[in-house]
């Protein structure tokens, strides 16, 4: 029982840390955003808050949190404010699983860098989690009993549920090469430079346009089309409230981010090999620099994300139901044809 | 093995309860000045009409139901990758076998039109 202790506490110190995280890179991610998007159009972006305009994300949440909380009378109130928990919830919870780094020994005891990278379900665990994120932006429409609301709820659901398919089954290509469901097995296999990237080309293709359409950003994000549709599921939302969603949105590009990372790009592996540079295997350093080299990984493919929204334009919603499964679908089922036919035949 | 759900269980108990704080949070800490014309449903200003609890399109449903079909199938391979190299042979050319009347069923939704927007 003791034993059980120990990793209740090791668990709840490492779960607040990386929920500490998730915010930051939240906030890092805002200030990105709006910095790049800024670049791009030739303009100056937040520059009053702090030195460069760096305190801007903060200041804007101490003002949402401020704001008034206004609940139409004709919502379904308890729907209304259950929708925000779950996106927010689950936008969190799917850290649980993500390696953010190999192990390093503390007092005796091995302690790995995340929740629980070693549950031997984890990519199960990813996906279903996704799946109920699909929950949250429903119920958010649907409960707001607002036309566009309701049209964005609708449109986001059929939007993330149409691509989870082609998603779930260019991520089945990376599970055949590497043989486990265990996310730190497939960073450990592709030790080495043998990045999935190489091995699964056309499933990394799938999977990245997928997770752009899975988080709902540009050019795929229909369900919040401003010009028609307002603010989409979450029209009716203000103050922090609102601030969940847009919490979770980035949240979850941090998550794409991380899971491209860990899938297709090494995860947490170094590009060189740490003996080189004097690490030890199971240190402190080795951990932390394995942390830092996934982190930048992140960094890196969100401000692709935040590249690809300010530069391609949306798409049609019939373009966007034929490339899911007329284009997408085929070919991620190809790809496992594909993927086994190779791993067969040599 | 089961004590590695314990921190999975944990992250997402975290997850949800610090969402709950920060809706309770945003509900205490807003500030409290409501009028009857603040609480209507937007409608870009005009005065809305009926409401949203009404019949909308059949697509969103066929696209739901595509989903689930398609989604047990990719359940159904999902034991059979973990599994790939121990299987060997004879279970790749089953799961062939599977994916060609998959792909069967996906051309005739294609044919009939199940994948229509317009």
């Amino acid at each position: 029982m003791e034993e059980l202790g120990w990793i209740l506490l090791e668990a709840l110190i490492k779960a607040l840390v990386i929920f500490t995280l998730i915010l930051l890179a939240a906030a890092t991610l805002v200030y990105i955003e709006r910095k790049f998007s800024a670049f791009i159009q030739n303009r100056i972006g937040p520059n009053r808050a702090g030195p460069k305009g760096l305190l801007q994300p903060f200041a804007d949440v101490l003002k949402l949190f401020m704001k008034e909380d206004i609940v139409p009378d004709a919502a379904n109130k308890n729907l209304h404010r259950l929708a925000p928990i779950i996106s927010l919830g689950v936008a969190i919870a799917v850290y649980a699983v993500i390696p953010l780094g190999s192990s390093f020994e503390l007092a005796g005891r091995t302690i790995y860098m995340g929740v629980a990278p070693n549950v031997n379900i984890g990519i199960l665990f990813i996906l279903a989690m996704t799946s109920v994120g699909v929950y949250g932006i429903t119920l958010a429409g649907w409960s707001s009993n607002n036309k566009y609301s309701l049209l964005g709820g609708l449109r986001s659901s059929a939007q993330m549920i149409s691509y989870e398919l082609s998603m779930g089954l260019a991520i089945m290509g990376v599970i055949m090469v590497s043989g486990s469901l265990n996310l730190n097995d497939i960073v450990i296999h592709q030790s080495g430079w043998k990045w999935n990237v190489l091995l699964q080309p056309l499933g990394f293709i799938i999977f990245l346009v997928s997770a752009f359409a899975e988080t709902n950003r540009t050019p795929f994000d229909l369900p919040e089309a401003e010009p028609e549709l307002v603010g989409g599921y979450n029209t009716e939302y203000t103050g922090m409230k609102f601030g969940m969603f847009f919490l979770a949105e980035y949240g979850n590009m941090a998550t794409s981010s991380a899971l491209i990372a860990t899938l297709y790009l090494g995860g947490w592996q170094l590009p060189f090999n740490p003996e080189w540079v004097g690490l030890q295997e199971g240190s402190v350093w080795l951990a932390l620099a394995q942390f830092a080299s996934i982190v930048i990984k992140i960094l890196l493919l969100s401000c692709f994300f935040i590249w690809v929204r300010w530069t391609v334009p949306r798409f049609r919603y019939d373009q966007l139901m034929n490339l899911g499964w007329r284009v997408l679908l085929p070919l991620a089922l190809l790809n496992v044809i594909a993927t086994g036919a190779v791993m067969f035949l040599i | 093995m089961l004590i590695e759900y314990v921190p999975l269980i944990l992250m997402v108990i975290v997850g949800f309860v610090l969402a709950v704080v920060f809706l309770f949070a945003a509900e205490w800490l807003g500030a409290r000045r409501t009028t009857r014309e603040k609480q209507t449903t937007y409608e870009s200003g005009m005065i809305p009409v009926g409401n949203a609890r009404q019949r909308f399109s059949v697509k969103f449903y066929m696209v739901a139901v595509s989903f689930i079909v398609f989604d047990i199938e990719v359940v159904f391979l999902y034991p059979w990758a973990t599994q790939l190299t121990t299987l060997g042979l004879t279970a790749f050319i089953a799961v062939i076998i599977f994916i060609v009347i998959l792909f069967a069923g996906y051309f005739y939704e294609l044919v009939k039109g199940g994948f229509n927007w317009d």
